[in-house]
């Protein structure tokens, strides 16, 4: 027969970013619990509110499916004395299976005789299973804890009531001191308490309480309603995703309405505008055709449309301080100039053991310069970048960013404008935060993405430079997303830069620029490389790299972080080939005997005088053709190069023993091969690279 | 019941909101007399949440917070402006309900306005305390705090106390409709300007500009000194005050900018230590005393048991430290 299940979580009110992973976590535990238990079922679908979290379960099994089996015990020699009698292995073994000696049977397992009991298993009927889902809620997982009264469970929010409903049977249990029933509750102000006769009276007795249940059909509730209003009005409206998921899981009963401020505060940029309706108020922002924001704002009530006045009235209300603040630093922030911003960062600390903000921009500004020399920028972009430098932190200082901390940035490129950057001088403040979080939007302009790239390079060094290396979970600098925000702007942007180990190169270029640093820039920087690497590493499994083509690329002494990416794209794509295998197989045998020639950092020579084959000229002049070529090459170009020498280099070990008596000879065979092995170094270490 | 025709005054929320939680099972107790930020602070609230025995407590705190001074020129920021503070220990299973009560009590009718429970939780490192609750909106505009505290001066809470604090300039401002503090009535013909603009203006002018900084600093250093001194000897309210009297001098310190970043956390960090000894110190001090209000006997001597078994483990484990140690020492003397 086919059951349903009811069963609800009442709670005092979920944080909104919680219910839509809760409910699942729920149905994921739930369902798995079923599965172990094997009791099966047809469907189980989700109702979340702030309030609860509930599963409707159909087509449950009656019951468990009974079990036959054939336990195996003890071999018989075991078993059985010399006489025949059972020994206590046998009783005891009989006895853990709720069985006596008089059920054993022996059975043959491979030539010998082993003891065997046959099992029936009743299976539990489901109502029994079902009671076992208190161990099921309580082991859910949240983001926050909490306890609450006398009680030592810790869950997201107070247990209020339980709804355990198996058809029209309370399926009994209880968590603390709450005990399952049949009673569910309504809205918390339209609603009442209601008895459910059936399970599956859930979803409709809670709509006649002022409850939709179900999360989609309610979210469907609140597009329709402001869709309607937006209608009226004939204004747009961007549905924020994020939002509208927010707003539905902070009501059961919802009533969109619209509200309206003073038109005065629209001299505001839009983004304050935006961040005072949104992030603080949870409100919808409205536009007209021509996408000029509007006086107005679209808002969530959880309640009917009765006494709706007050609540507009109230919202229109709690934004006018929020907006009068925002218009007065407005107005003051333009009243002086950067200049008088800047300055003033030499009061704001960027961290006290490294400097302050403005000395932080003059480090910066240098890094930005050689990184911009290096890619070959022109001279007006160099004047572009190193303004954007000089004065990038400067809305810090103002009154606005200091009141609506997330606006950094932002405005920093509104009031550049205002004070008559050039346009590109003003996206490169804001730019230079991106990205933001791990898949945050990177800088889409050359200038925002130098200063992001350098901004960040000199946080690093400097945190690495005092000590205050990332470590386990300690982080909190955020350096480890700012080093993985480099790399991701130099694979979208494939620039070759030094960046690993370009660290004496901008101490020495501060030195030339004069700036005085108070602490040992030095310092450290030799754990920079692991760092950038192991960030490489983030990159490569968010693309599902093969782990072994992972450690053969970031094993690596190369400094340039678009190269390692290159060599993973490369091994990557050739991967499977037909000759892969052997191309690998040959290199890599080139690397280990190569370790055995020891010629420190200098680059050995080779000497044809002293070739005994043939081949020995083939692989070198192999080697040159391959060697002359591989400054111009990319690093997918030199790998297929490189790997094209197998047959050569299969050759060569045929006819030479590397290893030659004579030391003039072996000397030279392994400066070949070492030659060889610090070009295929290249990629990494293919010694890594699992080929079968 | 619609609008109330006649709007209440401040005193008038204050003596409903007294009336009702007083019925509710509270003890009305007075402002405590030394300078705090929050009506948390009070020994009402941070000594009594601490510990087995119930609590249960409303009162008035005049809450000061020496950066938020505006010279009482802005309408909504305040020097000092009124918490109503309710404690209930252990937390009531009804307690949403009994919130939402108080504010029928004050003519706001649920079903006429908006209200929600929207996820806030609060933390107040520099006294090691942190909770799990919501902010309370009317109409979008926050009218309360409300928190289940979990921990309190580093302890772990059982019983869970809860805590509703009401904004009262907030909820004042809401219920006579006026969008500035200063234009509230405090009593029949006496708005709040009249009684707090000068002080807020004076206030200000001292936390910002005239406060004498090495005298700050020097009262900082004395009074923590002297916190700690009285928490060894066991007096846990004199140790209490003196590291209240810490954190408003700090705050004062700080509205200054006379606290760089790092010594800011060297300052917090200074408060936290006396505030977890003393969260410490108190639970011992209501042991000794045999937990009395607890009035449940059975469960009293129970708990007691179980406190000075505790109590008993810890003695002989600093016991054996300090016998380790000496040895230690011994052996270097050596």
């Amino acid at each position: 027969m086919a059951n349903s299940y009811l069963l609800e979580v009442g709670v005092e009110e979920m944080p909104a970013h919680v219910v839509t992973p809760s409910i699942k976590q729920l149905h994921q535990r739930v369902a798995d619990y079923l599965k172990k238990e094997r009791i099966s079922f047809d469907n189980i679908k989700e109702y979340a509110t702030p309030r609860r979290m509930a599963l409707l379960i159909s087509g449950l099994a009656d019951k468990q499916p009974d079990i036959d089996e054939s336990v195996k015990g003890p071999a018989k020699k075991i078993a059985q004395d010399a006489d025949g009698n059972w020994t206590k292995a046998a009783i005891g073994f009989t006895r853990g299976q709720g069985a006596t000696v008089d059920d054993i049977e022996f059975k043959d397992v491979k030539g010998v005789e082993y003891v065997f009991v046959e099992k029936h298993i009743a299976g539990k009927p489901v109502a029994e299973v079902l009671q076992g889902l208190p161990d099921v809620i309580t082991a859910m997982n949240f983001p926050t804890l909490m306890k609450w009264g006398y009680n030592n469970l810790q869950f997201i929010r107070p247990i209020r009531w339980l709804v355990s409903l198996l058809n029209d049977q309370v399926v009994p249990f209880k968590i603390l001191d709450v005990e399952a029933g049949r009673t569910t509750k309504g809205h918390r102000f339209l609603g009442h308490d209601v008895e459910l006769k059936q399970a599956t009276d859930y979803e409709d007795a809670l709509h006649d309480q002022f409850v939709i249940a179900d999360q989609a059909k309610r979210k469907q509730v609140i597009t329709d309603q402001i869709d309607a209003i937006v209608k009226e009005h004939d204004w747009v409206i961007d549905k924020d995703a994020d939002l509208l998921e927010e707003v539905n899981n902070l009501v059961e009963w919802p009533t969109a309405f619209a509200g309206s401020f003073d038109p005065k505060y629209l001299v505001l940029p839009d983004e304050v505008l935006i961040t005072s309706m949104k992030d603080n108020q949870r409100f919808f922002y409205l536009r007209d055709h021509d996408g000029k924001l509007l006086p107005h704002f679209i808002a969530v009530r959880n309640g009917n449309d009765e006494y709706l006045d007050n609540v507009i009235k109230g919202n229109e209300r709690v934004l006018v301080p929020r907006l009068e603040d925002a218009k007065f630093f407005y107005e003051e922030d333009q009243k002086i100039t950067i200049d008088q911003y800047v300055g003033r960062l030499k009061r704001v600390s960027f961290h006290d053991k490294i400097s302050s903000m403005y000395d932080k921009m003059q480090r910066v500004a240098v890094i930005a310069r050689l990184l911009g020399e290096r890619l070959g920028l022109s001279d007006d972009e160099l004047a572009d970048l190193d303004r954007a430098a000089h004065i990038y932190k400067f809305d810090l200082t103002t009154q606005m960013v200091g009141e609506f901390a997330e606006l950094q940035g932002i405005m920093g490129e509104i009031y550049a404008k205002i004070f008559g950057e050039k346009d590109d001088v003003a996206t490169a403040i804001r730019e230079h935060y991106m990205p933001i979080s791990a898949e945050g939007e990177l800088p889409q302009t050359k200038i925002g993405a130098i200063l992001a790239v350098a901004d960040k390079l000199d946080s690093i060094m400097s945190f690495f430079a005092v000590g205050m290396i990332p470590s386990g979970s300690n982080d909190p600098y955020a350096l480890r997303r700012q080093a993985f925000g480099i790399v991701r702007i130099i694979n979208d942007r494939n620039w070759h830069l030094p960046l690993m180990g370009m660290q004496d190169a901008v101490i020495g270029a501060f030195g030339q620029a004069g700036l005085q640093i108070d602490f040992d820039l030095t310092a450290n920087q030799d754990q920079v490389r692991a760092f950038f690497l192991d960030r490489l590493k983030q990159l490569f499994a968010g693309e599902k790299l093969r782990h072994d083509i992972v450690d053969a690329v970031t094993d690596t002494q190369g400094v340039d972080i678009a190269n390692v990416i290159e060599a993973a794209q490369a091994i990557d794509s050739h991967k499977d080939d037909d000759n892969f295998k052997e191309a690998v197989e040959a290199l890599t045998r080139v690397l280990r005997i190569a370790k055995k020639g020891k010629f420190g950092d200098a680059m050995p020579g080779v000497n044809p005088d002293l070739f005994v084959n043939p081949s020995e000229q083939q692989l070198y002049d192999a080697v040159n053709a391959v060697k002359e070529q591989f400054a111009d090459r990319t690093v997918a170009e030199n790998f297929t190069a490189l790997r094209g020498l197998a047959p050569v280099i299969s050759t060569y070990f045929d006819e030479n023993m590397i290893m030659d008596k004579d030391a003039a000879v072996r000397q030279n065979r392994l400066a070949q091969l070492t030659i060889l092995a610090r070009l295929a170094a290249v990629v990494g270490n293919l010694n890594d690279l699992i080929v079968k | 019941m619609t609008m109330t025709t006649k709007k209440l005054s401040v005193q008038d929320i204050i003596f409903t909101l007294e009336q009702y939680w007083a019925k509710q099972g509270c003890m009305l107790m007075q402002a405590y007399d030394t300078e705090k930020g929050a009506g948390t602070m009070s020994p009402y609230t941070f000594l009594r949440a601490i510990g087995p025995e119930p609590w249960n407590a409303a009162y008035v705190e005049p809450s000061r917070r020496p950066a938020d001074g505006r010279y009482g020129e802005n309408p909504n920021r305040l020097y000092q402006h009124h918490q109503f503070q309710v404690i209930m220990k252990p937390s009531p299973d009804n307690i949403q309900d009994l919130y939402l009560g108080s504010l029928r009590e004050l003519g706001i009718e649920p079903l006429e306005h908006d209200i929600r429970f929207v996820e806030d939780n609060w933390e107040n490192p520099s006294m090691g305390c942190a909770g799990v609750g919501w902010e309370i909106w009317l109409d979008g505009m926050e009218v309360t705090q409300f928190t289940y505290f979990q921990v309190v001066g580093e302890l772990p809470m059982n019983p869970v106390a809860s805590e509703v604090t009401y904004g009262l300039e907030r909820l004042a401002e809401y219920i006579q409709n006026v969008d500035s503090v200063y234009d509230l009535e405090w009593a029949d013909g006496v708005l709040y300007g009249d009684i707090f603009k000068e002080p807020e203006y004076e206030h200000s002018k001292y936390a910002f500009e005239e406060s004498n900084q090495e005298m700050l600093l020097q009262a900082f250093n004395d009074y923590e000194a002297e916190a700690k001194r009285l928490i060894k000897l066991g007096l846990v309210h004199p140790a209490y005050d003196y590291v209240l009297k810490c954190s408003h001098t700090f705050n004062l310190l700080d509205a200054r900018g006379a606290v760089s970043v790092t010594e800011r956390a060297g300052y917090l960090h200074r408060i936290r230590i006396m505030a977890k000894s003393i969260a410490k110190a108190f639970v011992e001090e209501r042991r000794k005393r045999g937990f009395p209000l607890i009035h449940d006997d059975k469960l009293r001597q129970k708990t007691l048991d179980e406190y000075t078994k505790k109590a008993e483990q810890e003695k002989q484990r600093a016991a054996k430290k300090a016998a380790k140690k000496a040895k230690q020492a011994q052996k270097g003397d050596k």
